[in-house]
C-alpha cells in the first residue's frame, strides 16, 4: 500500500529529527489542581517534523499536560523548553508568540463572531502580515469553512466548529500544532477528513503535531510515535505502530472501543 | 417566536443586483448640502462691511442656500448617471446557476436602515424642532434640557458599553470615572482658572488614569467579582469625595464651576459676549443649545471611536476576550493589556461626560455620583443589548426620557382624581418594564452583533446549498 512507503519515508525523517535536539521537550513537570497532583514528573519529546500523540483514560492528565505546555496551569516542578528556550515560567501569551498554535479542549471558538473574525484573531499575533495568504490556504483546507466565513462561529455544525479552531491555530503560521482531542463528539467521517488534513499538514509543510487523543486507535495510526499516559504518569511509549500492537494498550483502550 | 435568535439569516443579505435607489440617493445628497451649508457657515455666510471706524457683518444667508441647492442638484445627477450605469453592467445573467440568498434581516439590520439616519437626523435638528414646536427659545428650554440629560446618558452608555457590551467586564462603579471626570474640569477650573478647552482632555485622561488603577487589581477576575470589586471601587471614590474635605470641599460639593466658552466667546448679555458678537438678541438659551451640541458632539466621538476601534486589532480583542479568555490567551493576546485598555477607554468616555456635566451644572457635589448612577448606566447598556449602540442609546431615551413623559401625563389626574402622581409609580413601571425586556428580549433590545468586517465577494452562498449538508 502507499501508506507502507510514506511510513518508512516518515519514520527515516524522524529517525534524523530524534538525532537532534527536541522542539519541545518536557522534563519530570509535576502540576498540581490545588493539592491534588494532576501530572507526576511527565517525560516527554516532541522533534521537529513529527506527529506526536498522547493517549490515555478520562481523567489521566492529558490536557492538563497540554495546558501546561501553555503555561496555564503552570508547572510546580520541572522544565519544557521549546526551540531551546525554558518557557517553563512564561506567560501564555508570549508562549503563543513563539509560534506554538494551540486548538485548546472544546474548541473553543469565539460563538459570536463570524468565522472570518475568529480567523482574523488567530492571525492577530503575528499583526495580520500574511491575512490574506493565510487565509486562503486554510480555505483550501477546510472548503467548507470558506462558504461560512460570515456565518457566526457559534451556529457552525461540531465538525466545522473543530475546523474553524484548527484553521484559527494556523492563521498564526505555527512551528508547532497542539491539538487537543480534535476528534470530540464528531461523526467517523468527519474524524477521518480531520485526521488527513493533520497528515496533509504535516507531511507537506513539515508542521509538527502534538495530539492529544481519546480515539486511540486513529491517533496511533496516524502518529510517529505516542505516549501512553495513565493517572498523571507517562506509562508506555514508543512508534505508534508499536503502541497499536502492543497487547496492553490494545486491551485497555483499543479493543471493545473500535 | 420574539426569541432573539442568532441564525445563519442574519449573516448574509440578499445579493442584490445595484439598481437607482431613489431614497438612498436623496439621502446622499441632503447628506452633501448639508456639509456644503457647515462649511459656508465659516466662508460664505457672513461677510464684514466697514463702514467709518466700525465693522459689521452681513449676513448672506441667500447665497449659503444657493450654493447648497446647487451641489444638492449636482449630487443627484451624479447618482442617477452613475446608477443607470452600473444598473446596466449588473443585469443578472441568464446563465447565472447560482440564485440569490434570501435573508431574512435581523432586527439589528431592520433597526439600523431606518433607525440610524432617523435618530441622527432628529438628534441634529432637535433644537430647531423644539423651536419650531414650542414657538420660541424661552418655551424650548425644558426640552433642550431633557435632550442634553439624554444624550449625557447615551454618552454614558456608550463609554460603559466598550467595558461591558464589548470586553465583557461586568462594570458597576462606571459612575467613579464620571465623578472623577467632574471633579478634574471643577478643580483645575475653579483653582487654576483652566478653560473647558483644556480640562476636557485632561479630565479624560485623569479618568482614563483611575481606569487603569481600578484595572489592575481586578486583573484576574470576571463575572461577579468583578462586579463587587467595582462596585467598591465607585463608593471608593464617593466616600473619597466627601471625607476629603480640603480638596473637594466635602458634600458641600464645588459651585461656581466656570461655564463652557463658545471658542472663546463667552456666553454673557454683555460686550464680546455669544450674543453680540453674532448680533443676536441675548438669550440664556444660546448657552443651552450650544450645550446640547457639545453633548451630542461629545456622545457621537464616543461611537465614532468606538465603532473605529471595534474594526481594529484591538477591538477585536476585546470581543474576543468577552467570548473566551482562554482561546484568546493561547492565540497570544496578552489578556492584561487588552482589559487595561477596555477600562481605560470606557473610563476615559466617563471623564469626559463627567466634566461636560460639570460645566452644565456648574456645581459638583458627591451626591450626584451614587451607585443609582452607576446601576441605571448599566441597565441602559443591559437593556439596549450589550454591545449595541443603537440599542443602548433607544434603551438610554426610553429610560431617562421616560420618566419625565411620566411627569406630564397630567390628563391621568382627570381619571385617577387630583391627588395621583404618576411620577410615584416610576419605579413600579420601571421594574414591570424589566420584567417584560426579560421575558421577551432577555438579551437586550438589540441582541443581533453586527459583525466588524462584512465582505464583499458575498458570492451566493447559499442558504439552500447549505442545507442540504454538502461542503
Amino acid at each position: 500500500m502507499s501508506t507502507a512507503g510514506a511510513n518508512t519515508m516518515q519514520s527515516q525523517r524522524v529517525a534524523a529529527a530524534t538525532a537532534r535536539q527536541p522542539l519541545l521537550s518536557v522534563r519530570g513537570v509535576k502540576t498540581y489542581y490545588g493539592n491534588i497532583i494532576a501530572l507526576k514528573g511527565v517525560d516527554m519529546d516532541v522533534h521537529e517534523g513529527e506527529i506526536v500523540t498522547l493517549i490515555g483514560a478520562n481523567g489521566a492528565g492529558k490536557s492538563t499536560l497540554m495546558m501546561t505546555i501553555f503555561g496555564n496551569p503552570r508547572a510546580r516542578e520541572g522544565t519544557i523548553t521549546y526551540a531551546g528556550r525554558d518557557i517553563t515560567k512564561m506567560p501564555t501569551h508570549e508562549i503563543a508568540r513563539l509560534s506554538i498554535a494551540q486548538s485548546p479542549e472544546g474548541r473553543r471558538i469565539f460563538p459570536r463572531m463570524t468565522v472570518f473574525e475568529n480567523l482574523q484573531m488567530g492571525a492577530s499575533m503575528n499583526g495580520m502580515a500574511h491575512f490574506n495568504q493565510d487565509l486562503e490556504r486554510v480555505c483550501t483546507l477546510f472548503p467548507r469553512l470558506k462558504e461560512r466565513l460570515q456565518q457566526r462561529g457559534g451556529t457552525l455544525s461540531g465538525g466545522e466548529q473543530q475546523m474553524l479552531a484548527i484553521a484559527r491555530a494556523l492563521m498564526s503560521r505555527p512551528k508547532l500544532l497542539l491539538l487537543d482531542e480534535p476528534s470530540l463528539g464528531l461523526a467517523p467521517l468527519i474524524v477521518k477528513q480531520i485526521f488527513n488534513i493533520i497528515k496533509e499538514l504535516n507531511e507537506k509543510d513539515g508542521m509538527t503535531v502534538f495530539l492529544v487523543e481519546q480515539n486511540a486507535y486513529h491517533a496511533l495510526k496516524l502518529a510517529h510515535r505516542g505516549y501512553v499516559m495513565v493517572t498523571g504518569n507517562i506509562t508506555m511509549s514508543g512508534t505508534g505502530q508499536e503502541l497499536l500492537e502492543n497487547p496492553q494498550v490494545r486491551a485497555a483502550y483499543l479493543e471493545g472501543g473500535h | 417566536m420574539n426569541a432573539p435568535s442568532i441564525t445563519t439569516s442574519s449573516a448574509q443579505s440578499p445579493a442584490g443586483t445595484t439598481r437607482f435607489d431613489l431614497a438612498a440617493a436623496v439621502k446622499d445628497s441632503a447628506k452633501a448640502a448639508l456639509i456644503t451649508l457647515g462649511l459656508s457657515i465659516p466662508i460664505l455666510a457672513y461677510k464684514t462691511d466697514q463702514s467709518g471706524a466700525d465693522l459689521f457683518l452681513t449676513p448672506r444667508w441667500g447665497l449659503v442656500a444657493i450654493f447648497c441647492a446647487i451641489v444638492f442638484g449636482l449630487r443627484l445627477a451624479l447618482h442617477a448617471f452613475t446608477a443607470s450605469r452600473s444598473y446596466r453592467k449588473a443585469l443578472p445573467d441568464p446563465h447565472q446557476a447560482t440564485e440569490a440568498v434570501h435573508a431574512e434581516p435581523s432586527a439589528y439590520q431592520k433597526v439600523s436602515k431606518f433607525g440610524i439616519p432617523f435618530f441622527l437626523g432628529i438628534a441634529l435638528t432637535f433644537p430647531i424642532l423644539i423651536y419650531l414646536i414650542q414657538g420660541g427659545l424661552n418655551e424650548s428650554r425644558y426640552w433642550v434640557d431633557l435632550g442634553i440629560l439624554i444624550l449625557t446618558y447615551v454618552m454614558l452608555g456608550w463609554g460603559l458599553n466598550i467595558v461591558v457590551g464589548l470586553a465583557g467586564l461586568l462594570d458597576l462603579g462606571y459612575v467613579a470615572f464620571y465623578a472623577v471626570g467632574a471633579y478634574s474640569y471643577a478643580l483645575l477650573s475653579t483653582t487654576f482658572g483652566l478653560s473647558f478647552w483644556i480640562c476636557l482632555p485632561l479630565a479624560g485622561i485623569l479618568a482614563a488614569f483611575w481606569g487603569m488603577i481600578l484595572g489592575f487589581p481586578v486583573l484576574r477576575l470576571r463575572g461577579d467579582y468583578l462586579a463587587i470589586v467595582t462596585l467598591a471601587f465607585g463608593e471608593i471614590i464617593r466616600l473619597v469625595l466627601i471625607n476629603w474635605v480640603d480638596l473637594t470641599n466635602g458634600g458641600a460639593g464645588i459651585s461656581s464651576i466656570p461655564r463652557a466658552t463658545f471658542f472663546g466667546l463667552p456666553f454673557t448679555a454683555g460686550e464680546g459676549g455669544f450674543a453680540a458678537t453674532f448680533g443676536l438678541e441675548f438669550n440664556g438659551m444660546h448657552r443651552m443649545i450650544f450645550l446640547y451640541y457639545l453633548i451630542l458632539a461629545l456622545a457621537l466621538l464616543t461611537n465614532f471611536v468606538t465603532m473605529r476601534l471595534r474594526k481594529l486589532p484591538v477591538g477585536r480583542a476585546w470581543e474576543a476576550l468577552r467570548e473566551d479568555e482562554i482561546a484568546c490567551r493561547s492565540l497570544g493576546i496578552n489578556t492584561t493589556n487588552t482589559k487595561l485598555t477596555a477600562f481605560a477607554i470606557g473610563a476615559m468616555f466617563g471623564g469626559f461626560a463627567g466634566s461636560f456635566f460639570a460645566v452644565r451644572q456648574g456645581f459638583v457635589s458627591p451626591e450626584s455620583f451614587n451607585f443609582l448612577e452607576s446601576a441605571i448606566i448599566l441597565a441602559i447598556v443591559v437593556m439596549g443589548g450589550m454591545g449595541s449602540q443603537i440599542g443602548v442609546a433607544i434603551a438610554a431615551i426610553v429610560l431617562v426620557g421616560g420618566p419625565e413623559i411620566l411627569r406630564n401625563l397630567t390628563f391621568l389626574q382627570a381619571v385617577f382624581g387630583s391627588g395621583f402622581d404618576p411620577n410615584e409609580y416610576r419605579l413600579l413601571i420601571f421594574g414591570m418594564g424589566m420584567v417584560a425586556m426579560m421575558v421577551w428580549r432577555p438579551r437586550g433590545l438589540i441582541s443581533e452583533r453586527e459583525p466588524s468586517v462584512i465582505l464583499k465577494e458575498r458570492k451566493a452562498i447559499s442558504g439552500s446549498l447549505v442545507k442540504e449538508g454538502h461542503g
